[in-house]
């Protein structure tokens, strides 16, 4: 069974200049690591700087800000690399699941503390 | 030319937006631009009168400019090291040493400006936000100018600002002119942005405040930057087109009491001439081109009522057929009552209200003034006294205006005891 760990938090819950915390990321992420679980994490930026992308008859819709409604569920997540924000509201656009769902996109911070325990 | 206080500022005003356009699409983020810009007029101010006018001024502050950028981003990467950011920033275009080399005249802007404008009209970005951001880094009006233009409290655009900033940076908007199969729908939000100026000018100047910015004539600024930059766009040289052939009324829009005067109304020879002639210029040279669109079909209709010495000389057919071509490119409910006007005019009555008959049925427009003082007065002209005082009551609860609203109700009462 594969699982997606989802973390959710209030804005302004984490600081990111915290070294407690920031210790407690990377000692959670050895420890996930530690254990052979581990798949794939990343830490994206903050939601105000997603995107909301939904296609509804053909006509290519973007909201500024993350995707809110309560009735839909978060079923999944694609990590993709390209270029900017350009490619990646088309690869959003092209979901199968554009059409009646919503896909929110954001950016994946790099170079954290945490991520350097993988060496990425 | 000798007072140095006097350049700085002039160079302020010619150079400011293009130096931040440069360094924005070099470092990939609009709030570091804008901070090392601020340093160099800073550095400007201080230093040309002590020293001299630089010859080349927009050269010497782009050159400072991209230095203090630069010097940033080593101060901030000596504490958090990143040297692959560092290489990333300074490095690809420039390579080792370029950060010393001067700017040469006549280099900064142009492509640089029109990815700006890109990134500030991106549609990943809230329409107000696009606007703002436009008016702030394009136009270079400053966020105080821009907050009593739109009503707002200074902190709460400044704040739109930063945040719109920060998302450009961290999602990955790029200063960059869109690759081809895109431009066309990036470029619809770069005209919907200018026109949204446009209009928001043409409206706040109808209400009661007092206004120090004229966001129409931002708005042409804009519009003329982009058709200078993307010349063989016909529907940028439309919208242009447009906003001219509107602004060329404005000083007939009001009387002597600061009243609104509708088109029938106005006293012609006020209309600004030399604005007709170039918006119809600009508009003739795009309708050679053969690529119609919306923005250049309001434009021509704009052109026709400029083109009328009186109201009575106006050529209705020819409108009412514009519109009907606007209606196959933009269909809404709007576009069919100016269109049942138009017909109304050309045609008669009659044919004008059976154009309105579906629009009224479908009951989109019940609240929308303009739609009940069309079918007042198409009534009233085809001699149904009692149904165009009707409308004409429907059209004043409508309306917000004041003003609107006494005109309208003299309508009522003048059918009313007519009958």
């Amino acid at each position: 069974m594969k699982y997606a760990l989802l973390i959710y938090a209030a804005p302004g819950t984490y600081k990111l200049s915290d070294p407690e915390l920031t210790e407690a990321w990377v000692t959670y992420t050895k420890a996930v690591v530690d254990a052979g679980i581990f798949l794939g994490a990343e830490q994206l930026a903050d939601t105000d700087t997603a995107t909301s992308v939904r296609v509804r008859s053909g006509e290519l819709l973007l909201t500024d800000g993350p995707f809110m409604e309560t009735k839909e569920h978060l079923l999944g997540l694609f990590l993709i690399d390209v270029p900017d924000l350009d490619a990646a509201l088309d690869w959003a656009a092209r979901m199968p699941n554009a059409a009646h769902g919503t896909t929110e996109v954001r950016a994946v911070r790099s170079g954290r503390p945490w991520q350097a325990v993988l060496g990425t | 030319v000798s007072d140095p206080a006097e350049v700085v500022e002039r160079a302020y005003r010619d150079e400011w937006s293009a130096v931040v356009a440069t360094l924005a699409r070099r470092l990939g983020d609009l709030q570091a631009a804008e901070d090392a810009a601020a340093e160099a007029f800073a550095s400007a101010a201080r230093l040309w009168g002590r020293n001299g006018v630089p010859p080349n001024p927009g050269g010497w502050l782009m050159t400072t400019a991209w230095r203090k950028a630069i010097d940033q981003i080593r101060r901030e990467h000596a504490v958090a090291a990143d040297p692959e950011r560092l290489a990333e920033s300074v490095g690809s275009a420039w390579g080792a040493g370029s950060a010393d080399s001067a700017w040469p005249a006549g280099t900064i802007g142009g492509d640089d400006r029109l990815g700006l404008v890109f990134a500030c009209c991106h549609p990943a970005l809230a329409l107000e936000v696009r606007v703002a951001l436009t008016l702030r880094y394009v136009a270079g009006l400053s966020t105080r100018q821009i907050a009593a233009a739109f009503v707002l409290p200074e902190a709460t655009l400044a704040q739109r600002l930063v945040r719109a900033k920060r998302k450009i940076r961290d999602a990955g908007i790029r200063f960059a002119v869109p690759a081809a199969d895109a431009i066309q729908v990036r470029l619809d939000s770069v005209r919907t942005v200018i026109y949204l100026i446009f209009n928001e000018g043409y409206t706040s100047s109808d209400g009661d405040e007092l206004i120090d910015t004229d966001l129409c004539d931002e708005a042409i600024w804009l519009g003329r930057l982009l058709h200078r930059l993307l010349p063989d766009d016909t529907e940028t040289a439309g919208l242009l087109a447009l906003m001219l052939l509107h602004h060329s009324r404005a000083s007939a829009r009001r009387d002597r009491d600061e009243q609104i005067v509708l088109l029938a109304d106005q006293d012609r020879s006020r209309w600004d001439k030399a604005l007709i002639a170039e918006g119809t210029r600009i508009l003739d040279v795009a309708v050679a081109e053969r690529r119609p669109g919306p923005y250049q079909i309001e434009a021509a209709i704009a052109a026709m009522h400029a083109a009328a010495y009186t109201f009575e000389a106006t050529d209705w057919p020819q409108i009412a057929a514009l519109y009907g071509s606007l209606a196959r490119f933009k269909p809404s409910p709007v576009v069919e009552v100016n269109r049942a006007v138009a017909v109304g005019m050309a045609d008669g009555p009659p044919a004008g209200l059976a154009i309105l008959e579906p629009v009224l049925a479908s009951g989109e427009l019940a609240s929308y003034a303009p739609l009940h003082a069309a079918h007042a007065d198409l009534l009233e002209r085809a001699g149904r006294r009692g149904e165009a005082a009707a409308a004409w009551a429907r059209a004043e609860r409508a309306t917000g205006n004041e003003q609107l609203r006494r005109a309208l109700r003299s309508r009522r009462d003048a059918v009313s005891s007519a009958e």
